[in-house]
């Protein structure tokens, strides 16, 4: 590493960025000290390096920075957090400073935030079932350790409570191991970041958090270092301590207009909607931060939250998320609209990794096909009220009317639940799902096992 | 190694993420190969300007500083190809993930040296051939069993012929021992059990043939209705969640080839994970060895450096061309060629190139077709017979179709498999819409399925499928008037379809029975759906209602049949059949 020396040799100050001259042996991506004439310090990361010149992208924005007195200092290393066990319980700004007014940590040791990539040989494949206590997801779509399910919502949908109501309910059934909650949150408001606190507090959660908070009017390009920071901590105790990480990063859209921003200002081709072309990468390198690895006790498992602009989930954001992460879980207006908590729409959602998280000694033997009858049940009901809304339910036959009947159900009893509800997956999602199932004969259960029909039908 | 040659060393001047410029690079090739920095990360030169280099790394840039050492290796990017490879997971340039772990533990460091096979391994070594004999480029001159089913033919490397002066006897040997000298025009050359081949050059075959022999897939879908021919190219288009890998997967691990190349590019790192967890324990249903014998997978994550993705491709195609080269059916699977196609239009927007459709590189559709036409039943230079199949996923954004490497693919592609999102939210798996899908080899096959399966084959295929069609057109009339207008045989299309969808298309990957449905039981499901047709369209002219057609008992029967333990389904079917008439006739008997 090079030795520290001071430039006060800037070009160009544009957007987020700064392009320093005259310099010499400047590393990719080494970190930046800014030092501003009135004394105010920033932080920034060299995105270009060149032979006599570096482009810095300052993370706490250009604000108020001159190009004849600011000092920029280049530091030989690159973006490291320190951290240590005492994290837990802790909030840090965006960039990982404490605002809790208590202290700074004394860190045990120093990792660099972009992580390395998981040998996938080293991967231990994520089958440990957590309850989440939703039905819609325990039963439907179901999340395990190690895993990366991202919640797709819209502008006022209740995505938070839901994402709270996870935070606080997820367990491993009959466990009782060490548990954390890593909260990153990117350009949320004010008001949600307190939501998120009160509820955290009022639950008890908070003891066992660590939350990285870049509110809505901090500045946008913290916003590419928050969730790196969470990521990091995340890793440090799951594979270090042997923790259980849930990490809950709020909210991805905001971090992707910011990734925009910069591309934007570096003058780069855009791919489509203006996003940069290395965007896949960029988000994967977040994601794929999730898993659990071979003789380590911990596990890092993501829920990100994102919200699709105007509810398109074939924009860029939801589309390249819903391509790394393991499956989704889609929340729609339609279902918030007739007052369904949570409002889940099972049909888009999906958990990719449920097959092996699900079954005898997990769950229970018959959970893949009762899930599916439910699925398939549950579709076909809503085709036929699209046909209903065309030639009444007079025209509908005996059978049809059945499944028109059970599509309602299913989301009145089995999708709807308190936001305090805590249901178990047997005495709750299971036994409810059974009985809607039964509203159908059995012959059209065609997805359940003929012995698990006989065994938990229930007789009208 | 170009011997004789002062080595060439330049210094980067630039560094933006993963490409890198160098100067003093005069004298370097284009696509050599060249070692970064003290760590000697791998690169490769993509662009010359003047003694101007540009340079893709494989690997994380991060603290390269401008001033460091570039030295160039002479060659272009090849990889090693011997005894040792099946049954390996390697990283997109055929490092093998297990030793970088040992190096450098959980998380992929940089910098990590790792030759794919081992060369301190003995194998056991039986000559084919004998001094004196004459022999030519890509001949076989010995075998090693690798695995329990995979014997690996040793050849004679491409552009050699001449007479063995020397050859190894029966006996074990390293991948580096000289195994055979042979004298040629130039003089004499050794040859060794390892071979080296750059990964962007195809090798060198004899001529190529038409595909005319199917793939068996075991999957339902794709055997009686959309095959594709071994050495054919397939493509599956799908959305996210719509089951584009577990379709891939199902392909690895149930099709007949004899070796399976799954590339994992710019994929998922529990999939990888998945695949290596479940092939040693699944059964190939041939011999009963375990799968991952005759599987090579290269997984580069989304998470690892995306020069390496681009490069994976290339790597999987190589190997799978050497195998196709002793003769054998290879199968490669791309999951997915669309993050291959990002990786190229990443690369592509850092060397500010002019782009062309929605920001992939103008020579998109060059590199596609280029990929796609190193698949092929050909004859070897050895004249056997030997296939690659290349099948490969595509994730289009937005499930859209009309988005650049979707269409450059279709256009080179004879297979395709059109994943259906509207079908996976409905749980109808495998997500493969049958309208839109098609096969171009269906034609150049028939004669195999009718000689091979059954001489029905086509026949069947036709009937289904236009009952299907005709299902789509009547849907379009239930939406505007509702299923009671229709009269009573199009009613009985709709239940026959019905079947066709649920008992028959629909196929569960994940059933221990289910996953894999040999030839003759899809061709004995399907005689019974038709034959259900059949007779209920004759009992209808007989008097019965379709409503009571609808109620049958038979109907749960057939609905079950896929359940049904292979071995024993010839005899179940006319089980099925006899216990279908006999409803039928009591139906007509109680008019």
């Amino acid at each position: 590493m090079s030795k520290v020396v001071e430039y006060n040799s800037i070009r160009e100050i544009a957007g987020p960025l700064m392009i320093v001259e005259g310099v010499r042996g400047i590393a990719y991506g080494e970190l930046v000290n800014i030092e501003l004439s009135s004394g105010e310090k920033r932080t920034g990361q060299v995105l270009e390096a060149r032979e006599d010149l570096a482009v810095v992208q300052v993370f706490e924005g250009t604000r108020g920075m001159d190009s004849k007195g600011t000092r920029v200092r280049f530091t030989g290393e690159t973006m490291k957090l320190g951290v240590s066990k005492e994290m837990i319980g802790r909030l840090f700004n965006g960039i990982g400073k404490p605002i809790d007014g208590k202290p700074p940590i004394v860190p045990d040791k120093k990792i660099d935030i972009n992580g390395q990539p998981i040998n996938p040989a080293s991967r231990e494949f994520p089958e440990e079932f957590i309850q989440t206590g939703v039905s819609a997801i325990d039963m439907m779509n179901t999340l395990v350790r190690g895993q990366k399910l991202p919640i797709f919502s819209e502008a006022g949908l209740p995505h938070n409570l839901l994402a709270a109501q996870i935070a606080r309910q997820a367990k491993v059934r009959g466990k009782g191991e060490s548990f954390a909650v890593v909260f990153g949150a990117m350009g949320i408001t004010f008001e949600e970041a307190k939501f998120f606190m009160n509820d955290f507090e009022r639950t008890g959660t908070i003891e066992k958090m660590v939350g990285f908070i870049n509110l809505a009017d901090d500045p946008a390009i913290e916003r590419i270092i928050t969730p790196r920071m969470a990521l990091s901590t995340a890793e440090y105790l799951a594979f270090e301590h042997g923790m259980h990480v849930l990490v809950i990063l709020t909210d991805m859209t905001n971090y992707c207009e910011a990734l925009r921003e910069i591309s934007a200002a570096r003058n780069e081709i855009p791919g489509r909607r203006g996003y940069p072309g290395y965007m896949y990468t960029d988000l994967a390198n977040l994601y794929e931060r999730a898993g659990k690895i071979k003789g380590k006790k911990g596990s890092v498992t993501q829920i990100p939250i994102l919200t699709m602009p105007q509810g398109d989930i074939s924009h860029p954001i939801p589309d390249l998320t819903g391509y790394i992460t393991e499956g989704q879980i889609v929340v729609s207006k339609d279902l918030h609209r007739n007052g369904i908590y949570p409002p889940i729409d099972v049909l888009p959602s999906l958990s990719r990794l449920m097959n092996e998280g699900i079954g005898e000694g997990k769950t229970r033997e018959d959970h893949s096909g009762v899930a599916n009858q439910l699925y398939s049940a549950y579709a076909e009901g809503r085709d036929l009220r699209d046909l209903v809304a065309v030639v009444g339910e007079e025209a509908l036959s005996d059978r049809d009317k059945k499944f028109l009947k059970f599509a309602d159900l299913f989301e009145k009893r089995f999708v709807q639940q308190a936001p305090d509800e805590n249901r178990d997956i047997i005495e709750g999602s299971f036994r409810i799902g059974w009985e809607l199932l039964s509203t159908l004969p059995k012959n059209e259960l065609k997805k359940v096992k003929q012995e698990h029909i006989e065994k938990y039908y229930v007789k009208q | 190694m170009k011997k004789n040659q002062k080595q060439i060393v330049g210094k980067i001047i630039k560094i933006a993420g993963p490409v890198v410029q160098a100067s003093g690079m005069l004298g370097v090739q284009m696509y050599e190969v060249v070692k970064v920095g003290k760590e000697g990360l791998i690169g490769e030169v993509i662009e010359l300007r003047k003694d101007i280099a540009t340079i893709q790394v494989y690997e994380e840039t991060t603290g390269i500083a401008p001033g460091t050492e570039v030295v160039a290796t002479g060659s272009p990017l090849s990889i090693e190809l011997a005894p040792g490879v099946l049954g390996n997971i390697y990283d997109g340039i055929m490092r093998p993930l297990n030793i970088i772990k040992e190096q450098s533990g959980d998380f992929i460091a940089r910098g990590i040296e790792a030759p794919a096979v081992d060369h301190s391994k003995k194998w056991e070594f039986t000559p084919e051939v004998k001094k004196g004999d004459k022999v030519t480029e890509g001949q076989i001159i010995g075998n090693v069993q690798e695995t329990s089913i995979i014997n690996h033919k040793i050849m004679i490397p491409p552009g050699i012929n001449g007479e063995i002066v020397e050859i190894a006897g029966k006996g074990t040997y390293t991948v580096d021992d000289v195994i055979a000298k042979v004298k040629t025009e130039k003089g004499i050359e050794e040859v060794r059990m390892l071979q080296k081949w750059p990964v962007r050059i195809p090798r060198p075959m004899k001529q190529k043939e038409e595909p005319s022999v199917p793939l068996i897939t075991g999957q339902r879908i794709l055997d009686t209705f959309f095959p594709v021919a071994k050495g054919g190219t397939a493509a599956t288009p799908g959305g996210f969640g719509t089951g584009k890998t577990v379709t891939q997967q199902s392909l690895a691990k149930w099709s007949d080839a004899d070796i399976i190349i799954y590339i994992g590019c710019g994929e998922r790192g529990n999939e990888m994970t998945d695949v290596l967890k479940t092939f040693p324990k699944l059964k190939d249903p041939k011999s009963g060895k375990p799968m991952l014998e005759r599987t090579l997978i290269i997984a580069n994550t989304s998470n690892m450096p995306v020069a390496a993705r681009e490069a994976s491709v290339y790597t999987g195609i190589t190997v799978a061309e050497y195998f196709r080269d002793q003769g054998y059916a290879v199968a490669l699977m791309a999951d997915s060629t669309s993050r291959w196609a990002e990786a190229m239009r990443e690369i592509s927007g850092r060397l500010e190139e002019m782009p062309g459709e929605e920001g992939y590189p103008a020579y998109l559709a060059t590199r596609l077709a280029q990929f796609y036409e190193r698949s092929g039943r050909v004859v070897t230079l050895n004249n056997k017979e030997g296939s690659v199949t290349v099948i490969g996923a595509i994730s289009p954004p937005g499930g859209d179709f009309s988005e650049p490497v979707t269409q450059n693919t279709l256009r080179v592609n004879k297979t395709f498999w059109a994943l259906d999102k509207s079908l996976a939210s409905r749980r109808h798996f495998p997500a493969i819409n049958w309208l839109n899908s098609y096969s171009l080899y269906v034609d150049s096959v028939k004669e195999w399925y009718l000689k091979n399966a059954s001489e029905h084959w086509a026949e069947y295929r036709e009937k289904a499928m236009s009952l299907l069609q005709k299902e789509d057109e009547l849907k379009e009339i239930v939406q505007l008037v509702g299923p009671d207008a229709l009269p009573d045989t199009e009613r009985l299309v709709l239940e026959v379809t019905r079947m066709l969808r649920e008992d028959f298309l629909q196929q569960n990957a994940y059933h221990e029975v289910d996953a894999f449905c040999p030839l003759t039981k899809q061709l004995a499901m399907l005689e019974i759906i038709l034959s259900f047709y059949d007779r209920a369209l004759k009992a209808m002219e007989n008097g019965v209602s379709v409503d009571s057609i609808a109620g049958m008992k038979i109907k749960d029967v057939i609905a079950r049949m896929k359940e049904h333990p292979n071995d024993t389904f010839e005899k179940y079917a006319k089980e099925i059949k006899s216990k279908m008439e006999s409803e039928f006739s009591s139906l007509e008997g109680s008019q």
